[in-house]
């Protein structure tokens, strides 16, 4: 056994050696988990996408009848999700300015489904360590295929309606990819941040962090296919700052 | 239970099936000479009090009988064989007449390659419709296999047509269809968590109805 | 003689008393003990490989309803007792590979070429015993890593027994990392222990047969033995090989597999069956060696056409090397091979029907006996006839183009394997069994066993034709998915549930196995009135086995022999007309 766990260790560092840095810092999120907010204040704002977005591609769900009959317009991939002006499925997060750890654990997993041969949410965040629940909505087989470079991967299936499984991840990866294989369409993207400061934007494009104690921080927005958007932010005690992000134009 | 086949609709169906029905009667006739042959014995020359068994070591001539009998009859059979798996399979067999599709498959999907408008794969204008295969009746049909990560096995029960896919190699297979209709495609081989559901479908059309369904398909991805 | 310290005479260790139970019973050197040593690890991965089976039934048979006591199995496996694909892939995998290698090919070669040998060619033991202790000690962790498999994250390994590369080979395709590395180092492990068994089965026959016992003496079980260690020493290297070059393209980089990066998965295949066809034979000679002796014992007979048995044998073998393409007939393989592949394939149904026939012809005219050993014994012959007859069907090309990868496959490799291997197994055990443990086993639970077994057997197997004749695919989780297998869905369910019953009436077996060691009736030296030489010592014999060197006069088969008056004639037993070597030497000196 001793040997495997040698071998393991082998697989991993070939793996991480792809990846610069990052690994040493996730040692103290799992100690955390009953911590205080740290603070009461808050970061919120909006996310826009300026010019017209472009064009979401059709997806062909004909040989998935089940998945197919949710949509009324017939599906499509909701790549760039923008509603007037409003860009959806935004990362957010605090890159810089907080204090050291620990930081509180969310008090709910985060959770992903799948309906419709889609996931919802698209994108989600997680605190490293913090459960993902991750849910089948549809009567067919998915397969979750998460595949990270900081992370271990796993590729798990879920052949029932209502089958639910959990996973975690124990390194910050912005972002962890998932995939269903039987359904090549769908993709999703897991932030997994050292802390809890982060959030995703609405259809209305909103996004807000709470929790923050005062002080000055740097803030990037992430989205799939539109590159990053970076911001600061000073919050003071207990109070609220605003900051907006725009992509494209 | 049935040792019959299902109904198929390819042209070289028949070739196959007609090698099954053959060695199904050969082994058939070997399965009952054997256990009919066993059965006797154990009844026949089963212990009785004061008998003794006939002091026999073997037989030549029995031998040779039984050596060159299912020599001659396998030989025959593969002779009989090697003409239908040329036909099917050999490097050359692919009929010149016949629609080029590149089939890519990967875990756990089969996105069959149309050849667009200007006949020719490989080019602009070429559009892929996932899990289903369109084909018309009576004209033979060649696949480029393009497997993208592990093994997988092309295979329609009722075409009697299997191949793998195997990454990194250039594998062709071809069948024409006799019967209009819609039939099952599967995953023969082993490919991950998803095999069993790697199913897609081939429709089988009239000549008529295959161009209008080409028409409409072109119209569509002219839109997009 | 107690004084004696050294002593290179195998009597002297008759009266051993000095070893510790640890010495005696745990890390013995005495192939008897080791024998048994197999025996019992063999029997315990026979049970997990069927409970194995037995949950792959269930999810075929059942497909939409939880496994009974599934519940048990962690969320990984079964969450509220239904199987995911991912796990029933890994059942499919260790089921053949348990099967395979710690089920089958121990009970055969290590169990049975380990007893037999040195007492039927009248050796006090192998020729290396501290490396034969080594063997079985070797295979012990082996196995228990295998088995650890399924308790590591990811699951166990899941691209089958037979390992497709790059499905085995790069772990994102399967989710599955540690154990596809544990499996390929259990193999690794395994085969250093069947290389270092072989060595000894060779060195032993070769050298160490008593004065005598020419090669044409030799019992069909002891040739059947020898050759299959030869294929063992030839054939194990080639997989352990292949295993590691596919644990390095794991863990350290290596492309052999890659096709992304010059390396060919189609060489994997080649690779695996130039290894994995012998195997096959491995698995299925030494039961038709164990099967020749006990039909002629049965009999009363001698077996018909030794010579041709002999010839037939060694031919199975040599043109087992040759074949291994036929697994490969639709793998993307050159056609042109195909026809190569199909004729030298076919041509194994030759020495295939000479030994039935020889079969029969040994029981022909016969007086026979159906003690519960013979009843096995045929009931191999029957069974092994299908398996071969359907192998004719799969080496067609193009009858394999449609049955390849179906359920055909399956009913044949249960009907060699299981109906040939296993019926063996049982016909050996059943015959051996006194000698091993000095203790007759009960005929009677013997007997309900064979038939039970007999039936539910053929009703779970036999109907896996007709599912593979309508192309029902194997390794599917759920064969519901396609409307072509809805009409199949009853067949699925009778062959489960006849696959449960088969496994609860092996309960007589067990129960039969465990107290016949305690309580069954005293064995006599030879009960089954046989010829070979491990039926002139005492059940169990002593360490050391013979008290002097026995000498052989005759062949093992000399039943019914009009020379004497009983209807066996053991191959010691000195008639006046027989040639004394040692007195002729005598006279000469």
């Amino acid at each position: 056994m001793r040997r495997l766990g040698v071998t393991s260790c082998l697989l991993a560092l070939i793996a991480c050696g792809g990846g610069d840095g990052g690994s040493g810092s996730g040692g103290g999120g799992g100690a955390a988990a009953a911590a205080a907010p740290l603070g009461n204040g808050s970061i919120t704002g909006m996310v826009m996408f300026a010019g017209s977005p472009p064009a979401n591609p059709a997806i062909d769900m004909a040989e998935e009848a089940v998945c197919a009959e949710k949509f009324t317009n017939g599906p499509t991939d909701p790549i760039v999700s923008v509603t007037g002006g409003h860009l959806a499925n935004v990362f957010v997060r605090v890159t810089g300015g907080l204090p050291a750890g620990p930081y509180p654990e969310p008090a709910a997993a985060a959770t992903i489904d799948q309906d419709g041969c889609l996931y919802t949410p698209r994108v989600v965040g997680v605190m490293v360590g913090q459960d993902l629940v991750i849910s089948n909505s549809d009567p067919v087989l998915h397969n979750i295929k998460a595949v990270p470079t900081e992370n271990r991967g796993f590729n798990i299936s879920q052949p029932r309606e209502g089958m639910t499984s959990t996973r975690s991840f124990n390194t910050p990866e912005i972002m962890v990819p998932l995939e269903c294989n039987v359904h090549g369409w769908m993709n999703a993207y897991v932030g997994v941040v050292e802390h809890p400061y982060f959030a995703v934007t609405g259809a209305d494009g909103t996004f807000s962090i709470g929790g923050l104690p005062a002080g000055t921080y740097q803030v990037e927005a992430w989205h799939e296919t539109l590159g990053t958007r970076s911001g600061e932010a000073t919050v003071a005690a207990d109070g609220s700052a605003t900051l907006n992000f725009t992509f494209g134009g | 239970m049935s040792w019959i086949l299902p109904p198929s609709a390819s042209t070289f169906a028949g070739d196959i099936d007609f090698l099954y029905y053959l060695i199904l009667v050969i082994t058939g006739i070997a399965f009952v000479v054997v256990e009919a042959g066993i059965l006797l014995f154990v009844i026949k020359y089963r212990a009785r009090p004061g008998r003794k068994a006939e002091y026999i070591e073997g037989s030549t001539k029995a031998e040779i009988i039984w050596t060159a009998v299912p020599a001659v009859t396998v030989v025959i059979i593969g002779l009989m064989s090697a003409g239908v798996w040329n036909n099917v399979k050999g490097r050359n067999s692919t009929p010149r007449n016949a629609i080029p599709h590149q089939v890519n498959v990967r875990q756990f999907e089969w996105d069959f390659v149309y050849r667009g408008a200007d006949g020719q794969l490989g080019t602009a204008d070429d559009f892929t419709v996932r899990n289903q295969l369109h084909i018309p009746v009576n004209q033979p049909v060649a696949l480029q296999l393009n497997a993208e990560d592990v093994i997988h096995s092309f295979f329609v029960p009722a075409f009697r047509v299997k191949q793998d896919a195997v990454p990194g190699m250039a594998i062709s297979t071809w069948f024409e269809a006799t019967e209009v209709g819609e039939y099952e495609i599967a995953c023969a081989e082993l490919c991950g968590l998803g095999h069993y559901r790697m199913r897609a479908m081939v429709t089988v059309h009239s000549a008529a109805d295959y161009q209008q369904w080409l028409a409409d398909r072109t119209a569509a991805a002219d839109e997009e | 003689m107690a004084t004696s310290a050294v002593s290179l005479e195998p009597a002297a260790h008759t009266e051993a008393h000095e070893l510790s139970f640890l010495r005696k019973y745990i890390f013995s050197t005495d192939h008897k003990i080791i024998g048994v040593q197999f025996m019992l690890m063999s029997w315990v991965f026979l049970v997990f490989g069927g409970l194995m089976a037995m949950m792959i039934r269930w999810q075929l048979g059942f497909p939409d309803r939880a496994l009974p006591g599934g519940q048990l199995l962690p969320e990984t496996m079964a969450p509220g007792g239904i199987l995911l694909p991912e796990f029933y892939n890994s059942l499919v995998t260790m089921h053949g590979t348990i099967m395979v290698f710690f089920a089958i090919m121990p009970l055969l070669v290590g169990v049975f070429g380990n007893f037999l040998i040195p007492l039927k060619i009248g050796a006090p033991d192998m020729a290396f015993p501290r490396l034969n202790m080594a063997s079985f000690w070797i295979a012990v962790p082996a196995g228990i890593l295998m088995m650890a498999g399924f308790f590591v994250e990811g699951g166990h390994a899941s691209a089958g027994w037979t390992q497709y590369a790059p499905l085995s080979s790069d772990p994102q395709w399967t989710g599955v990392s540690t154990g596809q590395q544990i499996w390929l180092l259990s193999i690794a492990i395994l085969g250093l222990a069947s290389i270092l068994g072989a060595t000894n089965y060779i060195t032993t026959v070769v050298n160490m047969r008593a004065p005598g016992m020419t090669w044409f003496r030799m019992p069909l079980s002891i040739w059947a033995l020898f050759i299959t260690a030869i294929l063992v020493l030839l054939a194990i290297p080639i997989l352990s090989g292949a295993a590691i070059m596919l644990f390095f393209d794991q863990t350290i980089g290596t492309h052999f597999f890659d096709w992304t990066d010059g390396g060919q998965p189609i060489l994997w295949q080649h690779l695996f069956w130039y290894f994995g066809h012998p195997e096959v034979y491995i698995l299925i000679l030494p039961a038709m060696g164990v099967v020749s002796d006990i039909i002629a014992n049965g009999s009363r007979k001698p077996v018909f056409g030794y010579h041709s048995m002999v010839f037939a044998i060694i031919a199975i073998a040599f043109l087992g090397w040759i074949v291994w393409g036929h697994h490969m007939f639709q793998s993307g393989m050159n056609p042109t091979l195909g026809m190569t592949f199909m004729i030298s394939t076919l041509l194994i149904a030759v020495p295939s029907a000479i030994k039935t026939f020889n079969w029969m012809g040994t029981m022909w005219r016969g007086n026979i006996r159906f003690h519960v050993p013979m009843l096995h014994a045929v009931g191999f012959v029957a069974m092994f006839v299908i398996g071969g007859l359907s192998g004719v069907f799969m080496a067609t090309t193009p009858v394999d183009i449609y049955i390849h990868d179906t359920y055909f496959i399956v009913a044949h490799i249960h009907y060699v394997l299981f109906g040939g291997s296993l019926f063996a197994i049982f016909a050996a055990v059943t015959y051996w069994y006194p000698k091993m443990f000095g203790r007759m086993m009960n005929p009677a639970l013997g007997k309900i066993h064979f038939w039970l077994t007999f039936i539910f057997y053929n009703l779970t197997f036999f109907p896996m034709h007709n599912l593979g004749v309508y192309g029902h695919m194997r390794r599917i989780y759920d064969p519901s998915q396609y409307e072509f297998l809805a009409p199949l869905a009853p067949l699925n369910k009778f062959i489960t549930i006849n696959a449960l019953l088969l496994l609860v009436v092996q309960l007589p077996f067990v129960w039969n196995f465990i107290m016949s060691w305690f309580k069954g009736e005293q064995a006599t030296d030879n009960p089954w009135e046989a010829n070979g030489l491990e039926w002139t010592v005492p059940s169990p014999p002593p360490h050391g086995n013979f008290a002097e060197v026995p000498t052989v006069y005759r062949g093992p088969y000399e039943y019914s022999s009009p020379l004497v008056e009983e209807d066996y004639l053991l191959q010691t037993r000195k008639l006046s007309s027989d040639f004394d070597p040692a007195a002729a030497g005598a006279q000469e000196g």
